[in-house]
């Protein structure tokens, strides 16, 4: 407490060092600081209007902004986690799960709508981060399977938003399979002629990352996203060395050839319409 | 204490070094040595059953690890014939970490691929200790097409403890590789067993372990993190590695009930690496069977059986 401050009666202190925002009104950019209107802020995307910053954003919300409002149906709405392992750590895997559901209102970490985007008919699904640190387990294998056989199903795209840490630990082997699982249905899409794009956002890393995220006919990145498969930490320490700049963000990944664009969110529905309309053989919007 | 046994294996170890001493002793003392020695040796041998007996996750973990535990090239010496190791990935480099080529099983054409620790410092080095890099998983799936293109079913040997955490590894696309990978081997037209011999770890053990069968020596591993890995994540400390050993079950036993593996290849008394012409002989046998099948299905059927598989792996409701 400083010296003028303590001079000051009791009664007109005020708590803390800076005032209270009230929570949801306002927010702060991460990376320049601007304190920022919620509601502009979410009709810029959750972009920082100021300096450009993509924060993250809960899947539900980013496929909401990403389609068309009508026509949207829902896959794998009732896909909820079992806990056959009955796997414990420092918590219940159970009580995790439903502590992660409370604080999204999502039964898991992935998202799938079909719906349009600019009157394009597509698959949407989106990681929800925030959900156990968007971790696939075997709720998020089996979607991101149902997303691909509605896209089958259709003849239609599918689009998948990645923002993951990886493989998830409680469900151990089961969900490295999920890896597998995810990209054999993959294949499918493939031989059908049928384009997926991967946006790989902040961040998308282990076995994520190294199965469906990376199995794009076009990978897209936003700006300044995470996305490896060691994590840099895991790393710095095997390899005792300091991390070349911006190592492991979308820059660097695009310099080394491992996605094909780096992709404002603004502008993703305009450039993945763009990209399926060629993709696809239709006519130009 | 005598690093060719486990912490857990030292019982075991005190009595085969008695056993040794005995044999220096003079023969021409009174009392007779060699029954001393038959009784102590039936002695250790009731000894390594017990241990062996009930051997924790953990403990199981460190004889899958064990410094002398033969390796895919040991196998690849005494289960095939004809080995003609196949080099490169044919745009960066060759990786010693992933060993791969053509050789003959039971007289029959084969491409076997595997992981490749290395025995002495230099070579563990050189071969990075068992953890590929992105060429590594790139040559595997230049010799799977090359498989396919003369119809050689693969045997491929699953032994490392990971993909590498190295900012090389990450610059040259590691997720992108071992994702390739997956996808290459679920549609790859050629039959394809997967065997894991010693550690199968994580995303650098799947992506050469995508195929029609999978099988585990008893004492290895597979799982998707290292225990010491889950325990510094989800514990927060590296004092929970047999906890998370435990939790994840990540032995063959535990698999096979879980229905993600399909055989449990048995180990001799002590482990494979007491024995390397019987464990040899166990896998040989347990190839040729998985040989057998492939010839009496056809190719389509197996195709489709490999993708049923995949999808059924996972738990979950639906309401």
């Amino acid at each position: 407490m400083s010296w003028l401050k303590k001079l000051l009666p009791s009664k007109i202190r005020t708590e803390g060092g800076s005032k209270k925002v009230p929570e949801g009104l306002w927010s702060k950019c991460l990376k320049c600081g601007a304190v920022l209107y919620r509601a502009e802020l979410e009709r810029n995307f959750d972009v920082c209007p100021k300096c450009d910053y993509h924060m993250r954003i809960p899947g539900r919300r980013r496929l909401e902004a990403f389609l068309d409002e009508n026509p949207r149906e829902e896959i794998g709405a009732g896909l909820e986690p079992v806990d056959i392992l009955k796997f414990r750590d420092l918590k219940k895997y159970k009580d995790r799960i439903n502590a992660a559901q409370k604080e999204t209102d999502e039964k898991d970490a992935l998202i799938s709508i079909m719906g349009q985007v600019k009157s394009v008919p597509l698959v949407a699904a989106a990681f929800e981060f925030r959900f156990m640190g968007g971790s696939m387990g075997s709720v998020v294998g089996e979607k991101f399977v149902r997303s691909v056989n509605v896209a089958l199903e259709h003849h239609i795209p599918f689009v998948c938003f990645s923002a993951s840490g990886g493989a998830r630990m409680q469900e151990a082997l089961f969900s490295l399979m999920q890896m597998a699982k995810t990209s054999a249905a993959l294949t499918r899409l493939s031989k059908k002629g049928i384009p997926f794009i991967s946006v790989l956002t902040d961040p998308t890393m282990g076995g994520v990352s190294a199965s469906l995220a990376m199995l794009g006919d076009v990978n897209m990145a936003e700006p300044n996203a995470l996305i490896g498969f060691a994590g840099p930490r895991v790393i710095e320490q095997t390899v005792r060395q300091t991390l070349p700049e911006g190592f492991q963000r979308s820059e660097f990944l695009l310099a080394h050839g491992a996605v094909d664009m780096i992709v404002d969110r603004r502008e993703l529905r305009d450039r993945i319409a763009n990209i399926l309309t060629i993709l696809t053989h239709r006519s130009a919007l | 204490m005598n690093l060719n046994f486990l912490e857990f294996e030292q019982p075991i170890a005190e009595l085969e070094a008695k056993i040794e001493e005995l044999r220096f002793v003079s023969s021409d003392t009174e009392i007779n040595i060699s029954e001393e020695i038959a009784r102590l040796q039936e002695k250790s041998q009731q000894l390594t059953e017990t241990i062996f007996s009930k051997l924790s996750p953990s403990q199981i973990a460190q004889l899958a690890r064990h410094p002398q535990r033969p390796y895919t090239l040991d196998y690849i010496k005494n289960i095939f014939t004809d080995f003609e190791e196949l080099c490169g990935d044919r745009n960066f480099a060759d990786d010693p970490a992933i060993v791969g080529g053509i050789a003959r099983l039971d007289g029959k054409p084969v491409m076997v691929i595997g992981q490749q620790k290395g025995r002495d410092t230099n070579e563990k080095v050189r071969r990075n200790f068992g953890m590929p890099r992105p060429e590594g998983y790139r040559k595997s799936m230049r010799l799977m097409k090359t498989a396919e293109r003369f119809k050689l079913p693969i045997f491929t040997f699953i032994d490392t403890p990971g993909a590498y955490p190295g900012i090389d590894a990450e610059e040259r696309g590691q997720s992108e590789a071992i994702a390739r990978s997956l996808f290459v081997m679920v549609q790859l037209k050629t039959p394809i067993m997967c065997t894991v011999i010693g550690e199968g770890g994580s995303g650098g053990a799947l992506a050469i372990g995508v195929g029609d069968r999978t099988a585990m020596l008893q004492y290895s591993t597979y799982s998707v993190i290292s225990p010491e890995g889950c325990s510094s994540i989800l514990w927060k400390s590296t004092d929970n590695v047999a906890d998370a050993a435990n939790a994840m079950g990540i032995t063959s036993g535990r698999l096979k009930e879980l229905g993600l593996i399909d055989d449990v290849i048995s180990e001799p008394l002590g482990g494979a690496h007491r024995d390397l012409e019987a464990v040899s002989n166990s896998i040989k046998s347990t190839l040729l069977e998985s040989m057998a099948l492939f010839e009496s299905t056809s190719l389509e059927k197996l195709l489709e059986q490999r993708y049923e598989r995949l999808m059924q792996y996972g738990n979950y409701s639906d309401t």
